[in-house]
């Protein structure tokens, strides 16, 4: 008796500390939710200023380039996974996992080969555990990305979108990351990057710029080299908007994952102590019918 | 008629209010704009800076690499890295 209530005691100690971990995550995780939600939205005029100036050049310059008309038949597609470092996030990393397996299938479908490129460690170890080639992975800064981690990523793709398929590198750009809809909704969204598609609204630039009219812009030095330039400060920064969206939603999720695991705590904290204390009962109950019953013997007896 | 100009990085707004005149450094040549230009978006020389003329004071920023979008409702400086001198 007396060590099912020791049992007990000891289970709602470990229940209670776990908690307190749990607590603390959870906090950690809210805390988080504004910094990147502040992040996005001081990059937002960049990502959107961008997105216009490519528009207005790609609307009137009549050069090709590889950044807004793609290349004819592409063979090899270059796909980003934005995934966490750390766990306990509830389906966080396992949703974005999800929809770029849908969204591999679909291109393998189209015929292409597909090069992947990983953010996060845990998408890393899922792609490895399958024996998946990763061309790229990119760990260390899921939940706090800076410019310069975007570049990181960014570089590798630029210069392989620059090769194109056919030398070894890749004609299209696909992006999967996970959208900030709101404290209690993330959805992972796959994109693509390059070659871009015209008057599309992108996740980091709404509406809001395809408003106004598109200038009518004269080029310095020339349209072709301003679009050369414009092409890896572009993919930079849709990256970098993606970076901190999914850091957001990441915390989010967390965030969320936290609180239920803290409720779970309580709950099973409240249940052990009531059966710890029935047990504690039991086990004195018992004592004094003991010894009730020993006297009683004694006064038989006697 | 002043200008409104904006000085954005990738991680935030450094600078933006009105002006009269801007000067930058493209890889053509320094370029001034003031108020009426036709819009223009020139590439920026790496190291660069900006200087942004407003009522009796300058404002100069360092910029490394970027752009310059001069449209009619104002010119943005699009910098990778961007840093106002105090």
């Amino acid at each position: 008796m007396a060590g099912q209530l020791r049992e007990y005691r000891r289970r709602i100690r470990s229940v209670q500390s776990t908690k307190k971990i749990t607590k603390a995550m959870e906090l950690i995780a809210a805390s988080r939710i504004a910094k990147a939600r502040a992040r996005v939205a001081a990059a937002r005029p960049y990502a959107e200023e961008i997105t216009r100036v490519i528009e207005a050049v790609a609307s009137q310059s009549t050069t090709s380039h590889p950044l807004t008309t793609g290349r004819e038949n592409p063979t090899r597609v270059a796909v980003v996974v934005v995934t966490s470092d750390r766990g306990l996030a509830g389906g966080y990393s396992s949703n974005a996992l999800k929809r770029a397996g849908e969204l591999t299938e679909t291109l393998r479908a189209e015929g292409k080969d597909i090069e992947l490129h990983v953010v996060g460690r845990k998408g890393v170890g899922y792609y490895r555990f399958r024996g998946r080639t990763i061309n790229g992975e990119y760990t260390g800064f899921s939940e706090q990305p800076s410019y310069a981690d975007a570049k990181s990523v960014a570089d590798a793709l630029i210069s392989s979108f620059v090769a194109g398929g056919e030398d070894g590198g890749v004609d299209e750009i696909h992006l999967v990351h996970t959208e900030y809809v709101s404290a209690l909704t993330q959805t992972a969204v796959a994109n693509r990057l390059l070659p871009k598609a015209l008057g599309e609204s992108d996740g980091a630039a709404p509406a809001s710029s395809s408003g106004t009219p598109l200038p009518q812009y004269e080029f310095e030095p020339s349209a072709e080299a301003v679009l050369d330039a414009l092409l890896p400060r572009y993919v930079e920064s849709r990256l970098y908007a993606a970076l901190l969206e999914s850091a957001a939603s990441e915390s989010a999720a967390r965030q969320r994952a936290m609180k239920s695991a803290t409720d779970n705590a309580e709950d099973l904290a409240r249940i052990y102590s009531r059966l710890a204390n029935r047990a504690r009962q039991d086990a004195i109950t018992q004592e004094i019918s003991e010894i009730v019953g020993g006297a009683n013997a004694l006064a038989s007896a006697g | 008629m002043p200008i409104r100009v904006a000085i954005v990085s990738p991680e935030q707004e450094v600078w933006s209010g009105d002006a009269d005149m801007v000067i930058a450094r493209t890889t053509d040549g320094d370029l001034g704009v003031l108020p009426g230009h036709v819009p223009l978006l020139g590439v920026l020389a790496p190291g660069g800076t900006v200087r942004v003329k407003t009522g009796g004071q300058e404002i100069s920023a360092a910029v490394d690499g970027g752009f310059i979008s001069v449209t009619h409702s104002g010119v943005s400086i699009l910098a990778e890295t961007a840093t106002l001198s105090s």
